[in-house]
């Protein structure tokens, strides 16, 4: 048994045993989660974004909307009644980073996709208070210039990486897809395909 | 829980689980020094810092040794009763899910007679119902004033839901298929077709005919273009097809604006209004209908208010 005295002294052991005790917590709550099918396979219909909802994507994370807005409707009545089925890790398979966020100073955008109109959404984004006079929300005007996103192919490879399995076709045809498209529009496409693929039942 | 991609998961979840806790009991337990006798002293430490700097080593107080071990029995009966140990699901056989639907069952069986004797009731009965107005009131903040507004007034290219005037109809059961399966109202791009001098006659014509200030020397050269363009579907007399949900152009409504700028930019580009269906948006509890009935109520009895 190694004594009080020698830990005590011996600086790089106290440094190994340390970490190991400190460890055991996330090797038994964490990485197994890693290995669990309900957290590794997505859920009926759910497609890695496409290159434009991608784009929004980053938009979205770039004007930190996830400051304000989680995604993840949790398992209570008064949550799924407001918003609709509470999420399930299935759903964010592909979601790398995801974006649950923990703040909800705006309602939760898990279940935000085909709730509203695209028109709304435009509406609601350069002004909130032009369809909703007692909003909070800050306007974002500046989403209505060219949407210019040059490394969206060396996303897509690096998400590929980590199997999100986009084709060589999809890859070769992004930078089309983004053509003359808006930061708006990008923004507005991610929305409206969040939490469409809700478990049914 | 049982959901590991390989049984080996569980059992190195539990073992280490396990082993953490016994290991920890053993190792405290091997700490443990005896208790002093009064007056004992006790032995110093073995290492000295700083020249002449020792410790004693006494015993930790017996309380607060109580409270390790409390710790580890609680962990156990935890470990027990609730889903911790790899697939074991716990002898109480708690689930997130479970906790869930069992809040959603308590829920229903207060609220559903409450909705089951506004289901017998029409939409027109119910409207008049100050309790159903009241519940109404609480659906449709939740889910329509973020279009429709709070007071359900609207705004630019959100109908107003208190003027009596609907583009789809205001019978009570039109109301409810427009909630149900939304709407879309498209009206098509006529630039193209008019010309900018056209579209301008045109607009000057449709703006005679709900008496606003116009041209009317355009208007008159709008009139036959109207009739060869628009009057598909806003009807020849301009007073719009509710089954196309065309609005009428006669009243003082403008969804987008009367100016003769914004009629403008309407005919030149079209306009695409969507209601979303609110069938996947009223949560996912039993209670669908009751509310989709109890929305169509409110929303029948909002112009009536006035």
């Amino acid at each position: 048994m190694i004594s009080h005295q020698s830990i005590e002294k011996n600086l790089g052991l106290l440094i190994v045993l340390t970490i190991l005790i400190v460890s055991v917590g996330g090797l038994v709550q964490i990485v197994p989660l890693f290995f669990q099918t309900s957290t590794t396979t997505p859920v009926a219909g759910l497609k890695p974004y496409t290159a434009l909802q991608l784009a929004g994507r980053d938009i979205y994370i770039r004007e930190g909307c996830v400051g304000c807005h989680s995604q993840m409707v949790r398992p209570f009545r008064a949550e799924t009644e407001r918003y609709g089925h509470y999420s399930v890790a299935g759903e964010f398979v592909y979601d790398r980073p995801f974006l649950w966020g923990s703040k909800r100073t705006g309602p939760d955008l898990h279940r935000v996709g085909g709730r509203y109109s695209d028109t709304w959404h435009t509406a609601h984004l350069m002004n909130p208070r032009d369809v909703v006079p007692e909003s909070n929300m800050p306007a974002y005007p500046w989403l209505d210039r060219p949407l210019k996103d040059a490394a969206i192919q060396k996303k897509m490879r690096t998400l590929n990486i980590v199997g999100h399995g986009y084709t060589e076709q999809e890859i070769a045809e992004a930078p089309a897809a983004l053509e003359g498209k808006t930061e708006l529009e990008a923004l507005i496409t991610y929305l409206q395909v969040l939490g469409t693929h809700a478990p049914k039942n | 829980m049982s959901d590991f991609t390989s049984g080996f998961w569980p059992i190195y979840i539990s073992i280490i689980t396990l082993v953490s806790i016994i290991g920890t009991w053993i190792f405290l337990k091997k700490q443990t020094t005896r208790k002093l006798a009064p007056g004992e002293k006790a032995e110093l430490m073995e290492h000295t810092w700083d020249g002449d700097l020792q410790d004693f080593n006494n015993p930790l107080p017996r309380w607060w040794l109580g409270l390790f071990y409390g710790t580890m029995v609680f962990s156990l009966v935890y470990l027990v009763l609730w889903p911790g140990l790899g697939s074991y699901s716990g002898v109480l056989g708690w689930t997130s899910k479970g906790e869930y639907e069992a809040e959603v069952k308590a829920a229903e069986a207060q609220f559903q007679p409450v909705y089951a004797g506004f289901m017998q009731q029409d939409i027109a009965t119910v409207a008049a119902d100050p309790n159903a107005r009241a519940i109404g009131k609480n659906l449709f903040l939740t889910y329509c004033s973020q279009c429709h507004g709070s007071n359900a007034e609207g705004s630019r290219g959100f109908p107003n839901l208190t003027d009596n005037d609907w583009l789809y109809g205001g019978e009570p059961d039109t109301i409810k298929t427009t909630i149900t399966n939304g709407r879309n109202g498209v009206m098509p791009a006529m630039g193209g077709v008019l010309g900018e001098a056209g579209t301008r006659e045109v607009a000057n014509y449709v703006m005679s005919l709900s008496g606003r200030k116009h041209d009317a020397t355009l208007a008159a050269a709008g009139q036959t273009k109207f009739a060869e363009n628009c009057a598909v579907c806003h009807m020849p007399d301009g007073t719009g097809m509710k089954a196309l949900g065309s609005a009428n152009l006669t009243d003082k409504v403008w969804l987008y604006g009367g100016s003769e700028a914004t009629i403008i930019e309407s005919i030149t580009k079209g306009r695409n209004g969507v209601m979303p269906p609110m069938t996947q948006t009223l949560g996912t509890t039993s209670n669908q209908e009751a509310k989709l009935h109890l929305l169509a109520a409110y929303v029948y009895g909002l112009p009536q208010k006035q």
